[in-house]
């Protein structure tokens, strides 16, 4: 089967609103509350009791172990009333929070001990300590690395099919089963994947390199 | 309490076949991406610029191109090619060439890992390719490569629940079929623990593996550093 511009062109603009509606929307605001869940996490990790951060490690590797798709497909059906992008962007949040907890916490533990003991000796509080002593020390080392779980984040994204939300391979695929042409469709949102990721990948390991100390 | 208990039973034999369809998946896509992984990661280090160069583009297509994709496209367009495969093996390659290549990158930095004394020694003792590879930066790139394809493997495991979409019943699959006789909550607890146990053991496997590794370079058992868990699998495009 061939290639046909014509068809190319037709189902274009089709999968680039799913695209810029849904697959878009749901990088960039599962992308905060992952990014803001990560370091609730991780400071958790860090200054919890004993047990209740143990417990808190076995359930982040609990998610993190357990695929997106059953993920997803479960609180779709135990919340009906949430619809299926608010699903896809709680699960794919929550999922890669405990990825972006790992990156946080090796930041945290990149900080050299004599910061932690300053913070002591000039007894300041817990909450000083942690916004004006050490997140904006660990969290310049940290950036490079929650950009790239964004990227893996985004390509996840079509793992939304389970639950049926309009992203662009779901409909990349409905265009291929009703037409019977699937190469444009698949290429296309493959395309659109990768010259999206990879210029973003790039950028990521040049300010890996500027931030580096 | 009874009617859970037969529900229960009745879905055992189903459940079942769901996690041997998707361990036949994880297994066959996760020796399928060493390969790749070993074969590119090599090839990445080559003192020619067009191998190099063309590993790069390679690499990088799977990377950025999405699973999900790459799968439907083996799935749906080969076909139309003319190159048709049962669905276990379309499964299988489409998870081998897409972790292999992220496992490339792997090996790639594993190799260049190894300090620069022990390759320039190998050039000393003017050994071929093949030996110093195989005697003296292998063994000790090994060690560092494992932590990253643990990460990977976990991450290996996941992608397989992408079955269903090409008419396999894994895990996944079930677990959905299942909610409709148990309940929602019984059906994805069981298939969330069961897949938390395959992950949970092969994480533990590839744990002893490094261990293992290096207690044959006579390393100190060293706890590797969380921040493998967190660098490796997120790691660029």
């Amino acid at each position: 089967m061939s290639w046909d511009w014509e068809f190319a062109i037709d189902v274009l603009p089709q999968l680039l609103e799913a695209f810029l509606r849904v697959t878009l929307v749901v990088t960039v605001v599962g992308s905060i509350t992952a990014a803001v869940l990560g370091l609730i996490w991780a400071i958790g990790l860090r200054s919890l009791p004993p047990v209740p951060a143990k417990a808190l490690a076995w359930v982040l590797d609990f998610i993190r172990m357990t695929p997106l798709p059953v993920q997803l497909l479960f609180l779709y059906y135990a919340v009906p009333t949430l619809s299926a992008l608010q699903v896809g962007i709680i699960i794919i949040g929550i999922h890669y929070s405990t990825y972006m907890a790992e990156s946080y916490r090796a930041g945290i533990d990149s900080i050299p001990k004599g910061q932690w003991e300053a913070t002591r000796a000039l007894s300041l509080p817990a909450s000083r300590t942690w916004r004006a002593v050490i997140l904006p020390q660990a969290l310049r080392a940290t950036i490079p690395s929650l950009g790239n779980w964004a990227i893996a984040m985004f390509k996840d994204t079509p793992f939304l099919i389970f639950i049926a939300a309009p992203e662009m391979v779901s409909v990349a695929r409905n265009i291929g089963g009703n037409t019977f042409r699937y190469v444009e469709p698949f290429t296309i949102a493959g395309l659109i994947f990768l010259a999206a990721s990879y210029p973003t990948a790039i950028l990521m390991r040049k300010l890996e390199n500027r931030l580096a100390y | 309490m009874r009617d859970f208990i037969d529900a229960f039973v009745s879905a055992a034999p189903q459940l079942w076949e769901g996690t041997v369809t998707t361990l036949i998946l994880s297994l066959g896509g996760a020796a399928l991406a060493v390969v790749i992984a070993c074969v590119l990661g090599l090839a990445a280090i080559s003192r020619f610029v067009v191998v190099r160069t063309i590993v790069r583009i390679i690499v990088e297509f799977f990377r950025g191109t999405s699973l999900v994709v790459q799968m439907f496209f083996l799935f749906f367009v080969f076909p139309m090619w003319g190159i048709e495969w049962d669905p276990y093996t379309t499964g299988i390659v489409a998870l081998g060439l897409n972790y292999g290549a992220y496992g490339s990158e792997v090996v790639r930095g594993s190799l260049n890992a190894v300090p620069k004394g022990q390759w320039e020694t190998t050039t000393a003792l003017s050994m071929s390719w093949p030996l110093k590879i195989r005697r003296v930066i292998w063994p000790q790139a090994w060690a560092l490569m494992l932590p990253g394809f643990n990460n990977l493997l976990i991450m290996l495991i996941k992608g397989s629940a992408l079955a269903g979409f090409i008419f396999l019943q894994d895990l996944t699959f079930v677990t959905e079929q299942l909610r409709r006789t148990l309940d929602t909550f019984t059906a994805f607890g069981l298939g969330l623990v069961i897949y938390f146990v395959i992950s949970l053991a092969c994480s533990y496997l590839l744990r002893w593996m490094e261990l293992r590794a290096q207690r044959r370079l006579g390393l100190k058992e060293t706890k590797t550093p969380r921040t493998d868990k967190a660098l490796a699998g997120g790691g660029t495009a």
